[in-house]
């Protein structure tokens, strides 16, 4: 009865057919999407390598969820930043109920499919992020990239993933450069180059990197320092101190305004 | 099990324990027990102790566990790393301390991991005495646990000790600490070594001593065991970080301690 009497007050909403109405919701999620900076994963002989663009040094694009999982996302920022934390909280409570071998990328990639997919079907607005779990394995033949959309479909690949806009641009830069042996620097070379592209040099101040390495112990997962990442870059314009303020002047900028409220991204 | 996710005014933050208690797991939800109901015998973990030398702190203790007057387990760890700058050691009814330690692990690692950066050495210290204080409804029905804690503070650049008392208590040392049913002898012996410029050798060497002495005057404290070749933890906690000794090198020094030990007969 209630119900009737909040029909009746509204005005008649126009019928928007099914098909419309998903790929209106599509479309809004690619295109905001598509305007945040992109992201590449890859595996290379000691693990896998994650190489996001981000000026911010203090917003992170790639995180640490278990031993031997990574999470990156790409969109709005507060949107993964919380898919984010509650990967790290289920994987810390599964490890917890049961034990830390239990713990593994398939079944949280399949999590976040799940409501991921749900957001996009049942609410008013589908979340504006892609991200991507990536779990190393013991031998080179266990490293998993799950690269997940936002409306839930998981794409499961298991020698490069690139998340965000001109995906396709950059995926062909980086396969003509690939090869699964190589080691960081050529990696780190071949990434921030794809995602570069041919008119911009890179810039290790604009990187975020991370790796997740075989032999780190128990947690797989390390940061690389803007220094680690410039040796490895071309040496053409070197991280000098005016890239590192410019650097700094951004992520205070971002600070002042971490949700990104009008801005879908973080870098 | 599904995806955790939290409205943000429910969102427990970067505590684990808080994390359990929104998903039904509170680990500190304790029975308690009928009026006159008499503690049961549970094992034991007895020696601990840590003293401050020139380079950070060296955290020691004995590997044996009671129930009663028997020898419930001849090789318990009660030395453990809490993180990478950290390590804790406990004393009391095993189980629940094994627990918490685990715990606390998570706990210093979760935050670690949702905030972006470790907590501070005290900060890790108030959580464990959380963690002692939730214990408290076991601790009254006998189920105490005793920790220590110790560190290396980063950003200070000194080792640090702290040790609790079963309500949860929280007292730094300045120096050294022992604690557990031979934490009285350990004590007495580390305050008779005790300078303000040990090296890690000399710092090992005193702890060694202090156990051994320890082991001679309580019944639950473990000595070095040569025929099963089982010998105390020793671990050191400096900039570095938490490193175990070898335990070849802990035996080497309970040769010097049984020479010494011999020489004054």
């Amino acid at each position: 009865m209630g119900a009737l009497g909040e029909a009746a007050r509204m005005s008649m909403p126009f019928y928007v057919a099914p098909e419309q109405f998903m790929k209106d919701k599509a479309d809004f999620a690619r295109k905001n999407i598509a305007r945040g900076r992109p992201l590449v994963a890859t595996v290379y002989a000691e693990g896998i390598l994650i190489c996001a663009e981000n000026q911010s040094k203090s917003l992170h694009k790639v995180s640490e969820i278990y031993d031997r999982i990574a999470f990156a996302g790409v969109g709005r920022y507060n949107e993964f930043d919380s898919l984010r934390r509650a990967g790290v909280q289920h994987a810390d409570v599964k490890g917890y109920q049961f034990s830390r071998e239990d713990v593994d990328a398939r079944s949280l990639a399949n999590l976040y499919a799940q409501y991921m997919g749900n957001v996009f079907t049942h609410e008013m607005k589908p979340l504006e992020v892609e991200i991507l779990v990536a779990e190393v394995g013991t031998v080179p033949s266990g490293d998993q990239l799950f690269h997940i959309l936002y409306d839930g479909s998981v794409v499961d690949e298991d020698r490069y993933s690139v998340l965000g806009g001109e995906a396709e641009a950059i995926a062909g830069r980086l396969e003509s450069g690939f090869d699964a042996d190589w080691d960081l620097p050529a990696a780190i070379r071949t990434a921030a180059g794809a995602l570069a592209g041919p008119d911009r040099t890179p810039v290790a101040a604009d990187l975020e990197v991370a790796v997740l390495v075989r032999s780190n112990g128990r947690r797989a997962f390390r940061r690389l320092i803007d220094e680690e990442v410039g040796a490895a870059l071309p040496a053409t314009v070197a991280t000098d101190s005016g890239a590192t303020d410019s650097g700094a002047t951004d992520s205070a900028a971002l600070d002042t305004d971490p949700a990104g409220t009008t801005e879908p991204d973080a870098g | 099990m599904s995806l955790p996710m939290f409205r943000p005014q429910d969102e427990p933050g970067p505590s684990f324990t808080g994390v359990l208690r929104r998903v039904g797991l509170d680990p500190f939800s304790a029975v308690a027990a009928a009026a006159g109901a008499v503690p049961f015998e549970v094992r034991h973990g007895t020696t601990i102790a840590a003293i401050r030398y020139v380079d950070g702190v060296v955290m020691v203790g004995d590997r044996r566990a009671t129930a009663g007057s028997s020898i419930a387990h001849r090789h318990m760890e009660k030395v453990h790393p809490a993180d990478r700058h950290s390590g804790v050691a406990i004393a009391g009814a095993a189980g629940p301390a094994m627990e918490m330690v685990r715990l606390f692990q998570l706990q210093l690692e979760h935050y670690e991991k949702v905030e972006g950066s470790p907590i501070s050495l005290e900060g890790k210290a108030n959580q464990l005495s959380q963690m002692v204080r939730s214990n408290l409804a076991m601790a009254m029905q006998g189920f105490v646990v005793v920790p220590l804690f110790a560190g290396f503070d980063v950003r200070r650049g000194v080792g640090r000790i702290y040790t609790y008392d079963p309500t949860g208590g929280r007292y730094e040392e300045t120096d050294f600490h022992a604690d557990g049913s031979g934490g009285r002898d350990a004590r007495t012996t580390i305050k008779l070594g005790w300078r303000p410029d040990l090296s890690r050798a000399d710092a090992i060497g005193l702890a060694v001593r202090a156990l051994w002495q320890a082991a001679d005057e309580d019944s639950a404290t473990g000595g070095p065991d040569a025929v099963r070749g089982i010998y105390p933890t020793v671990a050191t906690i400096t900039a570095d970080g938490f490193a175990r000794a070898e335990e070849a090198e802990v035996a080497e020094r309970f040769v010097t301690v049984i020479a010494d030990e011999g020489a004054q007969r």
